[in-house]
């Protein structure tokens, strides 16, 4: 089941299966390394419910909540901390 | 050995640690000034090493070589226009997925490259271990490991530097994208082989023109035949994005990150890798969903206590020095105009300035450590939401912050934002976060007129005023005059630092190197300008002969009685002199305009000065007030005012709200037009804030008087 970004849960991990969107957003999402293949783990949302912060490749990244909805992942199961 | 002097570029990712290295290496001696035309910093240092001379410039802390944003831009044009004799990448060890991906992009670039791996202790405790052998051969460029915050291995890197130097062929590099797109990059390779006079490398030519770079295309359109490439390019683009089902720009992204994950899983151990870090644990509470907004107000309201409360006791110092200094001047030079000029001008003028260094000194101190430790991006994150409601980014927050400190360093740091109406709406409202510069007229007119209980609220409720108003202008400016969607917000949470003393105190050094550039000889010309258009004509018809009546006075009374009336007549004959001078004059010419404000001509004098600099308006309410004053044992300025029968707490205040809102100083003024390379902008910014300004303070003075406050 695809679910994307901004729905995990923070602790959740999931595996990034498809980047929509066009143009320099996309390409800034795909510079910084979140690509299909990838794992990230959502470590928490912030005090206002926006943005997220995800880890990927060993690095904290933290995005908004409409840039997260662009990446499609790939739920992994009991992976919450 | 060669004595030429060898260019050395540093490039890596922003939070590598690039700019503790570059201290490292050349210390004091660097300079930062501007690349041409954009206001993108450029740091500059030099460094001699075994007989060699080094001139090293830090690029822009960048994650890729796209035409994505300024930084990146600029970084690229560096290499390819600059051919520096050395590119060193700065990688921080702890995260090279990311950070070789930009490694991969010089590589590409095919100039001379040392790659040195930063913060190995770091990549260490958390379990990964590298193998910079294997990175070496595999990539054909030395590597060299390294601590920057603990200044080891800056030895050896220099070393390496200076060795490479030597050699006179590399390794040449390439990146295999893998069937589809290699085919297509020997397609426009070969369309390419026509061109002359390309200063490109063709490869990479190649690539950056399937990847649509909007840079490097129009370069290439201003070549002779450029044109008949760029179709040959559109075609192969659509052909193979069809046949990728992507993209081609981001299809090479992709691939570029593969061949990285392949060269890490090569060097890289990190089965001990630990999935939750030191800086996660303390992001549990500095970000935490609830206590994250309060702790970062209390960080903001430590920093505002630390700035203003402990920067008091040196200041007191300082003041005692000035005023010593001026006294023993005073002393020693017979009375005239020389004295006049020297104690009145110059020394009062600057030595007014100087008292506030230790407020600017203890702000930088503050955000570099905000900035160093990490934290800054923090608070980003947590104030996005915010942010955003305004219309702004995340990442806005940060130059807006820095307005506390000086406008000029918060226009400045708006290039981070990428987007450009996020951009020009955080240069544009900016400058209503009041500026460290303005904190010598509140603090000068508090003291005068507010009790010691309410002062602080005083000052709180203006500092209020700006940022409510930078809220107000930044809906309008985003909803009339630049539409459109905000900048993507994707910023990376860089890992927990301890910051070196060493780049706090260069970093504290390098902004109040600023701020007293403009308070040596900026704010020393306006003084003396302020002084001579105060004391001149030299001559000037008084409605009374003052002397005939104070031989009068001489011989009516004798000495005890006559001495008070003596000074009196003193005071009224000074008043009258400034009145009729030359900035007296052009204060009463613009008097009618700022009389609903409250301002007389002396406050309107002071204004206008002040546009060189807000804090002249300190120095010049000072000389207007000691050459008013003529009693042997000058009272202090706050005194002075307070005795002024043309002020009162509500002019008083009236006249912070103005100073705090009207135009911007010269030197923001100056940022600006660099910033967004025209004059309609700084232009707009003068016209909008002063007319803002005159609307505010009309509404707290008469509104003031409509309740009966005085």
């Amino acid at each position: 089941m695809s679910k994307t970004l901004d729905t995990l849960l923070p602790g959740e991990m999931g595996v990034i299966s498809h980047v929509a969107g066009t143009g320099p957003i996309k390409r800034r999402i795909v510079d910084m390394g979140l690509i299909a293949g990838t794992v990230v783990r959502v470590q928490k949302y912030a005090p206002l419910g926006d943005p997220i912060e995800i880890k990927v490749k060993n690095f904290n990244l933290s995005l908004r909540k409409m840039e997260a909805s662009t990446i499609t992942v790939k739920p992994l199961e009991g992976t919450v901390q | 050995m060669s004595t030429a002097c060898m260019t050395v570029a540093l490039a890596g990712n922003p939070n590598s640690g690039k700019t503790t290295i570059f201290n490292n290496i050349t210390g004091a001696r660097q300079h930062v000034g501007n690349y041409a035309g954009v206001t993108v910093e450029r740091r500059e240092g030099f460094r001699r090493f075994q007989g060699q001379d080094l001139l090293l410039v830090d690029l822009p802390g960048t994650y890729s070589l796209t035409a994505n944003s300024l930084d990146e831009i600029v970084a690229r044009n560096v290499i390819i226009d600059e051919k520096p004799d050395l590119i060193v990448n700065i990688l921080d060890a702890s995260n090279l997925e990311r950070n070789l991906y930009l490694a991969l992009q010089l590589l590409e670039l095919e100039r001379p490259l040392v790659l040195a791996l930063n913060m190995t202790d770091m990549a260490e405790k958390a379990g990964i271990r590298i193998n910079s052998d294997v990175l070496r051969t595999r990539l054909g460029v030395p590597v060299v490991k390294l601590i920057g915050n603990r200044n080891q291995g800056t030895e050896e890197l220099l070393q390496t530097v200076v060795e490479s130097s030597k050699k006179t062929t590399y390794r040449p590099f390439s990146i295999d994208y893998g069937m589809k797109i290699e085919a297509a990059i020997a397609e426009v390779t070969e369309a390419l082989q026509n061109l002359t006079n390309v200063k490109f490398p063709m490869r990479w030519l190649a690539i950056k023109l399937l990847e649509n770079d909007g840079e490097v295309g129009a370069s290439l359109l201003n070549i002779d035949g450029g044109s008949a490439v760029a179709m040959i390019v559109g075609k192969v683009r659509n052909k193979t994005a069809v046949m990728l089902g992507e993209e081609l720009e981001i299809a090479m992204a992709e691939a570029r990150y593969r061949v990285v994950a392949d060269i890490v899983a090569e060097f890289v151990d990190s089965s001990g890798r630990r999935e939750q870090t030191v800086s996660d644990r303390i992001d549990r509470v500095l970000t935490h969903r609830v206590l994250g907004l309060p702790l970062f107000f209390g960080i903001m309201w430590l920093l505002f206590n630390i700035v203003f409360t402990v920067g008091e006791i040196p200041q007191g110092w300082i003041e005692d020095a000035v005023k010593g200094f001026g006294d023993l001047v005073s002393a020693n030079l017979a009375e005239g105009e020389l004295r006049s000029l020297l104690v009145d001008g110059i020394i009062g003028g600057v030595g007014s300035v100087l008292t506030f260094l230790p407020s600017i000194l203890l702000l930088f101190f503050g955000i570099a450590l905000l900035e160093d430790t990490g934290y800054m991006a923090r608070a980003a994150f947590v104030m996005d939401r915010i942010m955003r409601a305004v219309g702004l980014h995340g990442k806005s927050f940060i130059p807006l912050l820095l307005g506390f400190g000086c406008s000029v360093p918060a226009v400045m740091g708006s290039r981070t934002l990428e987007n450009k109406g996020d951009r020009m709406v955080t240069i544009l409202v900016s400058p209503l976060m009041s500026c460290s510069a303005r904190l010598p007229v509140y603090t000068l007119l508090i003291a005068a007129f507010f009790h010691e209980s309410v002062a602080g609220s005083v000052l709180f409720s203006i500092y209020f005023l700006g940022i409510s108003l930078a809220i107000l202008m930044a809906l309008v400016f985003r909803k009339w005059m630049f539409p459109g969607a905000s900048e993507p917000f994707i910023m990376e949470m860089p890992p927990y630092h301890l910051p070196t003393l060493r780049s706090i105190a260069i970093h504290m050094w390098e902004r109040s190197i600023l701020y007293l550039k403009k308070a040596g000889t900026l704010i020393l010309a306006a003084s003396i300008l302020i002084w001579f258009i105060t004391n001149y004509p030299a001559n000037v018809e008084y409605s009374k002969d003052y002397d005939a009546a104070k031989v009068q006075i001489t011989e009516q009374y004798d000495e005890e009685a006559a001495k008070p009336l003596l000074a009196q007549l003193d005071q009224e004959q000074a008043g009258e002199k400034l009145a009729l001078s030359y900035a007296g004059q052009f204060g009463h010419f613009i008097e009618p305009v700022i009389k609903p404000l409250g301002f007389d001509w002396k406050m309107g004098v002071g204004l206008v000065s002040a546009v060189a600099a807000k804090e002249v308006l300190v120095s010049t309410l000072a000389t207007i007030y000691s050459v008013g004053d003529a009693e042997e044992n000058a009272q202090s300025l706050q005194e002075a005012l307070a005795a002024d029968a043309a002020f009162s707490p509500l002019v008083a205040f009236s006249l912070m709200v103005f100073t705090l809102i009207y135009s911007p100083c010269l030197a923001v003024l100056a940022v600006v037009r660099r910033e967004t390379n025209s004059w309609k902008w700084p232009a707009f910014s003068f016209v909008y804030s002063t007319t803002l300004a005159w609307v505010m303070s009309f509404v707290v003075y008469q509104g003031g008087r409509l309740i009966g406050l005085q």
